[in-house]
């Protein structure tokens, strides 16, 4: 059995997380530089609602690129259905054809992988694309499934109990939350 | 005071099964709503199926006809990948001798996890709701004169659909209000959501005065019910009423209440015109009506897929509690 973990590790990995995602702009400008790199010429922005969402909206206009961000919600390939039920949030939006494209999804946090899994078949309903990369603001330990980000703009380790949250203010200033998981 | 939970919420207050709109609070309404926004374009995929209902399995019970609304809850159902079984009760077990519960807890010994419900009897899918397992749901596809919940909930998001939002609309109700399960349902929900006028409007035999203790104004002239209103919905005349002493007949019913391109010029110039079939054309609206640029009769069997996707994940995902 592995044995508890001690509460002055706990406090000193979550002073250490909060010290790497305390400046969200420069974090948002790695996560820029990131994705432009990732880009190629016809590559096309997805963000999952809603903090990715709010991340590929502000991607897609400082990349300047043209028509508007995809938004994928995972609401309908979730694996938790039968414990969660159903959240109806914002549906998923593609305006353009998924088939044949080059897609970098953006999300704010990969923590399990089972979002990215769910969102991965979504995408998948529409069409076929030539190639799907990821890019995250913020990469936390605890993967369940063998998914990974392309890239991430911070890597932080925490004790399972604390969750890590991206927030937007009705300024739409954006802020990281660590917090203990309700 | 003996306080008794609404048999259709769970302890949360989240949907456990949908028996009738009334006695359920906007919120819910809202939420099969918005549910049912992210399922309309599930069609327009190029995968029209998602996973929500995999492996779970759908019996459609129906003890009295209706090929529409089973096959809309059957696409429905097949959309959520679900696996579904079509039971024409009518002709079988039922007509054998057994008992509506014996039915049911056979069918649940087959792994039923949930069951849509036709029966001529108002009440009857409450009657199985109280008997099934927890984690059995049930969905009134209409009972006798009571309650058709689906309808309803499937008019309240074509209405929002084209009209917004509810507050400023004034929406008539036109024919057999008396025996419509369909109107029940929807002056339940219309006033739930905070419709500013809902009216009933038809022949003094068909919409009684007393209909008023629903919140409703009643009209019985087809000119003073569509005057202005936003959204009309017309019922469908049943036949079967024609024989009894309610109406003269089926010509002077449509001289005085059938809805025609003239009449319709009553209600506001962008009003909808609704029905939820099937339609008897000439009988309570004109074909020019149906056939007409007001008309969103198909959107509304559109939607009702999308509204019933919503119902059934929406169940599926909560557990009753005791």
């Amino acid at each position: 059995m592995r044995p508890e973990p001690r509460p002055a590790d706990d406090a000193a990995a979550i002073a250490l997380a909060n010290e790497a995602v305390s400046d969200v702009p420069a974090l948002y400008s790695r996560l820029l530089q990131g994705v432009s790199a990732l880009c190629g010429p016809d590559t096309r922005l997805v963000g999952i609602t809603t903090g990715g969402a709010w991340l590929a909206e502000r991607l897609h206009a400082d990349l300047k690129m043209p028509g508007e961000p995809g938004v994928l919600s995972s609401a309908l390939h979730r694996d938790d259905f039968a414990q969660r039920g159903l959240s109806a949030r914002e549906p998923t939006r593609l305006a353009f054809d998924v088939n044949g494209a080059d897609i970098i999804v953006i999300d704010d946090v990969l923590h399990t992988g089972r979002t990215i899994r769910a969102v991965v078949n979504e995408l998948f309903d529409f069409g076929r694309p030539a190639d799907v990369k990821l890019a995250v603001l913020i990469a936390r330990n605890g993967r369940q499934l063998p998914i990974q980000a392309d890239f991430a703009a911070a890597q932080v380790q925490l004790p399972a109990s604390q969750s890590v949250a991206l927030r937007r203010d009705d300024a739409g200033r954006l802020s990281v939350v660590i917090e203990a998981r309700r | 005071m003996l306080y008794r939970r609404n048999p259709q919420l769970n302890k949360n207050g989240e949907l456990v099964h949908l028996l009738s709109i009334e006695g359920l609070p906007a919120s819910i309404l809202r939420q099969v709503l918005d549910t049912a926004e992210s399922f309309v374009s599930v069609s327009d995929r190029e995968v029209k199926k998602v996973p929500l209902l995999r492996g779970r399995s759908v019996f459609n019970l129906f003890f009295e006809n209706s090929t529409r609304t089973r096959t809309t809850f059957e696409i429905a159902a097949k959309r959520l990948s679900a696996d579904v079984i079509n039971l024409d009760i009518a002709r079988s077990s039922a007509s054998k001798g057994e008992s509506l519960l014996d039915t049911i807890a056979n069918l649940s010994a087959m792994a039923a996890d949930i069951f849509v419900v036709r029966h001529s009897e108002s009440g009857a899918p409450y009657l199985i709701a109280k008997h099934v397992a927890p984690h059995v749901h049930v969905i009134n596809a209409g009972d006798g004169r009571h309650s058709h919940p689906t309808q309803g909930l499937l008019d309240m998001f074509t209405i929002r659909h084209y009209k917004k939002d509810f507050s400023n609309l004034t929406v008539a109700i036109v024919g057999d209000v008396l025996h419509s399960r369909v109107a029940r349902s929807d002056i339940h929900a219309l006033t739930t959501l905070g419709c500013a006028e809902v009216r009933v409007v038809g022949p003094k035999t068909l919409v009684p005065a007393d209909l008023a203790q629903m919140g409703v104004r009643v009209c019985h002239t087809l000119a003073e019910g569509i005057r202005d209103c936003d959204v009309v919905i017309m019922l469908r005349l049943q036949n079967e009423r024609m024989s009894g002493a309610l109406l003269p007949s089926a010509q002077e019913f449509f001289m005085s209440f059938g809805l025609t391109r003239e009449k319709l010029q009553l209600a506001k110039p962008d009003a909808i015109v609704m029905h939820p079939g099937p339609i008897n054309r000439g009988v309570e609206i004109d074909s020019a009506v149906v056939d007409g640029a007001q008309s969103v009769i198909l959107p509304q069997v559109t939607f009702g897929i999308a509204v019933r996707m919503a119902v059934m994940s929406l169940v599926a995902g909560n557990e009753a509690t005791p």
